[in-house]
This record gives C-alpha cells, sequence and structure tokens, in this order.
C-alpha cells in the first residue's frame, strides 16, 4: 500500500515536471559559498542575485527563468561539485558560478568539458581564470582581483606617503592576484613591500602571524576576507596593534565593515580599493543601493550591498539582458546567447561593463577611505574613481606577460 | 617519574635536554646568529605563548568530550554544536547585559540544561549500541547546525571583550637589549593569559573534584567498571545526567572563550569537534590530565606551525595524531 502511493507520488511529480517544462523554463544553476569562512560573502551575493531578479523581472520573452542554487564553501572541488551535480541532476542549461577564486579556476576548467552550456561567472576573481587558457564559454563580468587593486599603489604612496610595505594575505589565487596588483603599482611608484605573509583560508588564530608583523614598516596591506578578516582584526586590538593598515577588496567591504563588534573599528581610516565605493554618488550606484535596500527586511541585509552583491547583480543582470536580446533561443548550443554575452556591454551600477577577447570585463575601480558614519556604521568613501581598467592592468600585453602569473612571490617588488 | 626514568634513561635523557633547550630559548637574549637562523625572538615566544592558550581554549571543550567517553563510552559528535551553541548564548547574554562574567554562567547552564535533555532523550535509549549512537549525534549535529544558521544566520559575532581585558600587558620576558642597553620586554595581549589562566584553574578544579571528593570517585569508578558500580546501589544513570550536564556545560564556556578572543560563525562547530577528536586521540581518551596535554601539543603545533612553516602548517596537528596512533594507538597518557 505504502509502496503504491510512494510509486504514485512520484508519477505524478514525473508528470508535473513535464507540464513545466511544457511552459517553457530556462533554467540556471547558481552557486555560492553558503558555507564555511566565506558564508556571509555567499549570502549577500545571494542578495545581490535576488536584488538583480527583483528589478529586472525572470521574464524572457514568453519564457520564464528557473533558478537552482547550490552551496559551496570556497574550495575548488566543492565548486566543481555543485556545478556537476546543477547540470547532472538538475538539468541547468546555464551557470551563474561561482563566487571565490579558486573555484573560479576549477569551474572554468570543468567548462571546457561542457562547451554546449553557458557558464556566467558570479564574482569569483582570479586572475587565471580568463587570463590563462581561457573557456570559450565562460564569460566574467567582474573585475579580477589585481584590477580592483588599481589606484591603491599610487594613493599610498603619494598621497599617504607609505614607503614600505608587509602583507598579510589568504593563501589562494584570489588574494594573489589582489597582491600582485597593488604590489605592481606600489613598486613601481618606488615603494619596497618587505614582508609577505601567507595564511591559510579559516585560519581562527592569527596571533602568531600578528606577532611576525614587521615593525619597521609604514602600513601593513591585509588581504584576507570573511571569518579570516573578523578573527584577524579582533587579535589585532587585542594585542594593541598600531599600524597603518591598507585593505584588500573583500578585507573593506560591507561583510567585515558591519560585522557585529567593535574589531572592525581598527579599519577606520583604512585606504583599499576595489570594484565599488559604499558612498559613491552616481545616480545608478544610489539605485542599486536603494533597489538592495527596499529588496530585503534591515535586519537580513547590510547597510549597502557588498561587492560580492554588487558582482552577483551585474553577473545577474549581464545574462539577463543578453537573453532577453536573443528572446531566449538557446538552440545550437545556446551559439546566439554566447554571442550577445560576448558583446554585450552592461550599465552596471558601479559603472560601465564590456568584456576583452578573453570575456574578462573591463570596468571602473574605486579607491577607498573607510569613514564612521557618526552613528557607528562605517563605509568605504570614494577618494578616487578610474574608469576603463583592463585586466592587463594598462601595461603592454607582451610586457604583462613577462610578469609571471600571481603567486605568493610574483611579481617581484621592482618597476616593470 | 623516578620510575619513568630507571625505566628509559634514553627517553628521560632527551625530555630534560628538550626542556633546557626550550627555558634557554625562552629566557636568554638570542645571539644574533640564532635571530639570523630562526627569526625574531619574540616571535617565537609569541608563537610559544600563542600556543599554550589556544591549548587553554582546546582543553576547555577537549575535556568535557573525554568526560563524557571516559564515563559512559559515549562518542558525543554534537559536542561541536554544543560549543557553537554556548557561544551564541554568550554572545546574547553579553550584548543584552553587557556582562562579560554573566554570559560565561549562562552559556555554562544553558548547554548544560540541553545536556541533560541529550542525555534524558536520546543517549539513555541507545546505551551501549556505539553505532547508533554515532550515526544519531551526526545527524543532531546537522540539525542543530541548520538551525543555528537560521536563528543566527551566517554572520560573525564576537563576544564583546570588557574594556579591562582589552590591550596588550609586559610580561617579565626579555626579547632583545636595544643598542642603548634598554631591555625590551614582551608585549602580549591580556585577554589570552586570563583566558588561560582560566581554563588551568577549570582543569584543576576537574581534577581535585574527580580525585578528591565522593562524585569524583563515583565517576571514577563508573569509568572503570559501570556495572559494578551500579550494583553497589549507585544512582548510575543520575551520575551519567550529571556528568553530561557538566561536559556539555564546560563545552558552553569553550564557546564563549572562543567567541570572545577568536568569532562565531556556522562551521565552527565541526572544527571543534574536529580539534577535540584530534586532542583526545592524540592524549587519551577518557583522561583529563591526556586532554590537557594533547590540548597544549596541538595549539603549540598548530602556532609555531603557522609562524615557521605557513605552507603545512595545517598537516601537522593531522602528522602528530597519525604518530601517536602509529606509536601508542591508546593515547599518550591513557591508561591501558
Amino acid at each position: 500500500m505504502l509502496k503504491g502511493s510512494l510509486g504514485l507520488i512520484a508519477l505524478s511529480s514525473l508528470l508535473l515536471s513535464g507540464t513545466a517544462f511544457a511552459q517553457e523554463k530556462i533554467k540556471v544553476g547558481v552557486t555560492a559559498t553558503l558555507e564555511g569562512t566565506y558564508t556571509v560573502l555567499g549570502e549577500d551575493g545571494m542578495r545581490g542575485h535576488q536584488t538583480a531578479l527583483n528589478v529586472l523581472g525572470k521574464k524572457i520573452g514568453d519564457k520564464e527563468l528557473e533558478f537552482v542554487v547550490a552551496s559551496t564553501d570556497a574550495t575548488p572541488d566543492s565548486a566543481v561539485r555543485a556545478v556537476r551535480k546543477l547540470i547532472e541532476q538538475d538539468k541547468v542549461q546555464i551557470l551563474l558560478s561561482p563566487l571565490s577564486g579558486d573555484e573560479g579556476i576549477a569551474v572554468k576548467n570543468f567548462a571546457k568539458t561542457h562547451p554546449e552550456l553557458t557558464f556566467v561567472n558570479a564574482a569569483s576573481g582570479a586572475q587565471e581564470t580568463t587570463y590563462v587558457d581561457p573557456a570559450p564559454n565562460f564569460f566574467r563580468y567582474n573585475m579580477d582581483g589585481a584590477q580592483w587593486q588599481v589606484g591603491l599603489g599610487k594613493y599610498a604612496y603619494e598621497t599617504k606617503g607609505y614607503r614600505k610595505i608587509a602583507t598579510v594575505g589568504e593563501d589562494y589565487s584570489f588574494i594573489y592576484t589582489q597582491v600582485f596588483g597593488l604590489v605592481l603599482e606600489f613598486c613601481g611608484a618606488g615603494g619596497q613591500v618587505t614582508n609577505r605573509q601567507w595564511v591559510p583560508l579559516g585560519t581562527k588564530d592569527f596571533a602568531s602571524v600578528i606577532a611576525a608583523l614587521p615593525d619597521d614598516v609604514d602600513a601593513i596591506y591585509l588581504g584576507l576576507g570573511g571569518a579570516d578578516a573578523v578573527n584577524f582584526l579582533n587579535q589585532y586590538q587585542q594585542a594593541g596593534g598600531k599600524a597603518h593598515l591598507m585593505g584588500g577588496s573583500i578585507m573593506i567591504d560591507q561583510t567585515i565593515l558591519s560585522s557585529k563588534g567593535s574589531a572592525k573599528n581598527a579599519l577606520v581610516g583604512t585606504i583599499a580599493a576595489s570594484g565599488q565605493a559604499d558612498t559613491w554618488e552616481d545616480p545608478g550606484w544610489q539605485k542599486f543601493v536603494k533597489a538592495y535596500q527596499d529588496s530585503f527586511p534591515e535586519s537580513k541585509r547590510f547597510p549597502s550591498p557588498s561587492l560580492l552583491a554588487t558582482n552577483y547583480y551585474g553577473s545577474t543582470m549581464a545574462l539577463i539582458l543578453a537573453l532577453r536580446q536573443v528572446n531566449g533561443d538557446l538552440s545550437n548550443n545556446q551559439a546566439k546567447l554566447k554571442d550577445a554575452l560576448a558583446k554585450i556591454e552592461i550599465d552596471a551600477p558601479n559603472g560601465k561593463i564590456k568584456l576583452d577577447s578573453n570575456r574578462q570585463a573591463i570596468g571602473t575601480n574605486f579607491v577607498t577611505e573607510v569613514v564612521d558614519d557618526g552613528k557607528g556604521a562605517l563605509f568605504s568613501k570614494v577618494v578616487k574613481v578610474i574608469p576603463n581598467v583592463n585586466q592587463t592592468l594598462g601595461y603592454d600585453p607582451a610586457v604583462f606577460a613577462k610578469i609571471g602569473l600571481p603567486s605568493r612571490t610574483v611579481p617581484e617588488c621592482k618597476k616593470y | 617519574m623516578a620510575r619513568f626514568i630507571e625505566r628509559h634513561p634514553a627517553w628521560a635523557l632527551i625530555v630534560i635536554i628538550a626542556v633546557a633547550v626550550l627555558l634557554w630559548l625562552v629566557f636568554a637574549i638570542w645571539p644574533p646568529g640564532l635571530e639570523a637562523a630562526i627569526g625574531r625572538k619574540r616571535v617565537f615566544l609569541n608563537a610559544v605563548l600563542n600556543g599554550i592558550t589556544l591549548g587553554g581554549l582546546y582543553f576547555l571543550v577537549a575535556s568535557g568530550f573525554t568526560l563524557i567517553f571516559g564515563l559512559m563510552r559515549n562518542v558525543n559528535l554534537a559536542h561541536g554544536s554544543l560549543y557553537l551553541f554556548g557561544g551564541y548564548i554568550g554572545y546574547a547574554v553579553s550584548t543584552w547585559t553587557g556582562s562579560w562574567i554573566l554570559s560565561f554562567i549562562v552559556a555554562f547552564i544553558a548547554v548544560a540544561l540541553v545536556g541533560v535533555i541529550l542525555q534524558l532523550a536520546v543517549f539513555r535509549r541507545m546505551e551501549g549500541q556505539d553505532l547508533r549512537q554515532t550515526m544519531v549525534t551526526i545527524g543532531l549535529s546537522i540539525v542543530f547546525a541548520d538551525l543555528m544558521l537560521w536563528v543566527f544566520g551566517g554572520d560573525f559575532y564576537q563576544v564583546q571583550t570588557p574594556a579591562w581585558l582589552i590591550g596588550p600587558v609586559q610580561l617579565p620576558l626579555l626579547t632583545a637589549i636595544k643598542s642603548s642597553g634598554e631591555p625590551v620586554y614582551l608585549q602580549y595581549p591580556l585577554v589570552r593569559l586570563v583566558i588561560f589562566l582560566a581554563s588551568v584553574v577549570i582543569g584543576i578544579a576537574m581534577w581535585l573534584a574527580l580525585n578528591r571528593t565522593r562524585i569524583g570517585m563515583i565517576v571514577r569508578a563508573g569509568v572503570d567498571d559501570r556495572d559494578i558500580l551500579a550494583a553497589t546501589g549507585v544512582r548510575i544513570q543520575f551520575v551519567f545526567v550529571l556528568v553530561f550536564a557538566l561536559g556539555a556545560g564546560l563545552a558552553g564556556i569553550a564557546g564563549v572563550v572562543g567567541g570572545t578572543f577568536q568569532s562565531l560563525s556556522p562551521g565552527e562547530d565541526t572544527r571543534f569537534l574536529l580539534a577535540s577528536l584530534v586532542v583526545v586521540i592524540v592524549g587519551g581518551m577518557g583522561s583529563i590530565p591526556g586532554a590537557a596535554l594533547g590540548a597544549v601539543i596541538i595549539g603549540l603545533a598548530e602556532q609555531l606551525g603557522s609562524v615557521y612553516i605557513p605552507t603545512y602548517a595545517i598537516v601537522v596537528t593531522f602528522l602528530i595524531m597519525v604518530l601517536v596512533l602509529a606509536v601508542r594507538p591508546q593515547g599518550l597518557l591513557a591508561r591501558r
């Protein structure tokens, strides 16, 4: 009896999914880091994605978008597992994935095994993803970690007068890329990077790392994100640290600036660079902030969207607009969609974005400084806006190729 | 001690030399050659102190775990969830009342109550069935993790450190002599020292309670032979509930400690479960001194590893575990 009714339920659900198919849905798989060190980043990324759906709607002509979400934990194997599950079990046709640097490299390589599908990068920012052997069906509408640091090195050297700095960063591709961008510009301007410390992603106890920070530097650059950044700041405060700080793009970000507790106050006055600035006065940005705020109750969001929300918003927007251009036509291995994605220029909240020949974003970058709004909330205030930042950071591609790929020790601290 | 030296003279010599070298490293002014080879003394001293204080936190989590295992042969894989739950309770209390001390008391009581409920509602029903208990506790830890994610979200929480504990203190340990002849002493975060002292006090109190009181005697008798103890008329189920409550409460306190000098977020539960598993495997399942030794060894390995071999830091703890399992599978301080 039980078996019989179970069979009936299974049959009816099959029929139901059959009818769903008849309504012409386009299935899109989304991944975000909803567990582990970067949980908060993944959650806010999904808020950005939801905001885009609220603003743009889910209709593509007479078809409707359907999203299936899978969780990862910032490790490459978790991302490939999630993407594989979305493709094989949920039969998604398009992917909006992934969030984090190492995941990006893994998913790009995986994308090559499914040339018929389309992959839109959600937020990951390692340079290698689109710079080395890019996948023809992988599109990235956010800049990489090095592009997000453009302007910071010069600002630190020229305006702040820092001459010697040390860096602390998480030991994986995105932070390598961020430090790559910083070192290139800071050392190019004449500065010195005396020490680069790397800590495993998910480090909780930074006390020894903090003790090993050099004293004889003008500032310390922090390339940390999520729980790692909060733990570092907390212990830095307890150890009585007083050095000038500089921050990477996910360090000076609402994910950290609105964390609970007082540790974040160490960041007031910190200079940073990122693909966005919380207080930018551009009407497009302000509209996006408003849409984000209106989409969620105040306790369920940050005061202002994080970089991840902005990236997820931008990638979702690019995908929806491109799908509308081709009227949801996914025939012939989605050739029309891929063509449209490669050519589309979007008016993203954080400036205009277009893709280069590697399908990597060229966009706007922001140098910022952390300010207290007087009510205890911290925001990144825009100091400088730099439009049209490309992946080779303005270098001649041949010169850029000689620098090498971002790693623990690359680039050397010199003028290229 | 004397017997150990008689039985293993070679080992004893190695241990004595190692202790002497360590003491010299801690108290002497390092010659320039040594500083050039392995870095500044300040970094080394900090790493050692951090290792020991981190060991204090690991001890708090692992001692409850090992106590429960020792008495009830019950591998409670939801122990990490109790840790995280305690931390969240501590956060809520400290932000609501502004009292750091009160948050420890409330966290202890609340988590101990959860422990009592777990023991009465779950473990009592499947006494002696190891596999079933293991599976059920894994299941419970997943359920707890999702419930806490639902209530508290994925945000990072930090228990507010009271103002008088913020900042460093000067320790009477020389790190260097300046060229002017002025000595430089070590600066160290006060909160970590206080937390370490507290865990030492708790450890000693537990040892005294186990070895000098009547209830401790009953618990120890239970560890040795439950059935005979029950046959003598002791209400063994009551003792079980008490021990479970104590072990869970300790995990709750540890959660507040962890939330004070690290942070609380989803995923911390499994991290601390793993840490306490490694600690008790190294120290010996069911032994309180073993948990203390294991906690200090793992804490030191993590911190020294993160400074001197950052690339392989994660591996070091597991290497130690493998080594112990290969050489002394019952753990360093376990009785046979």
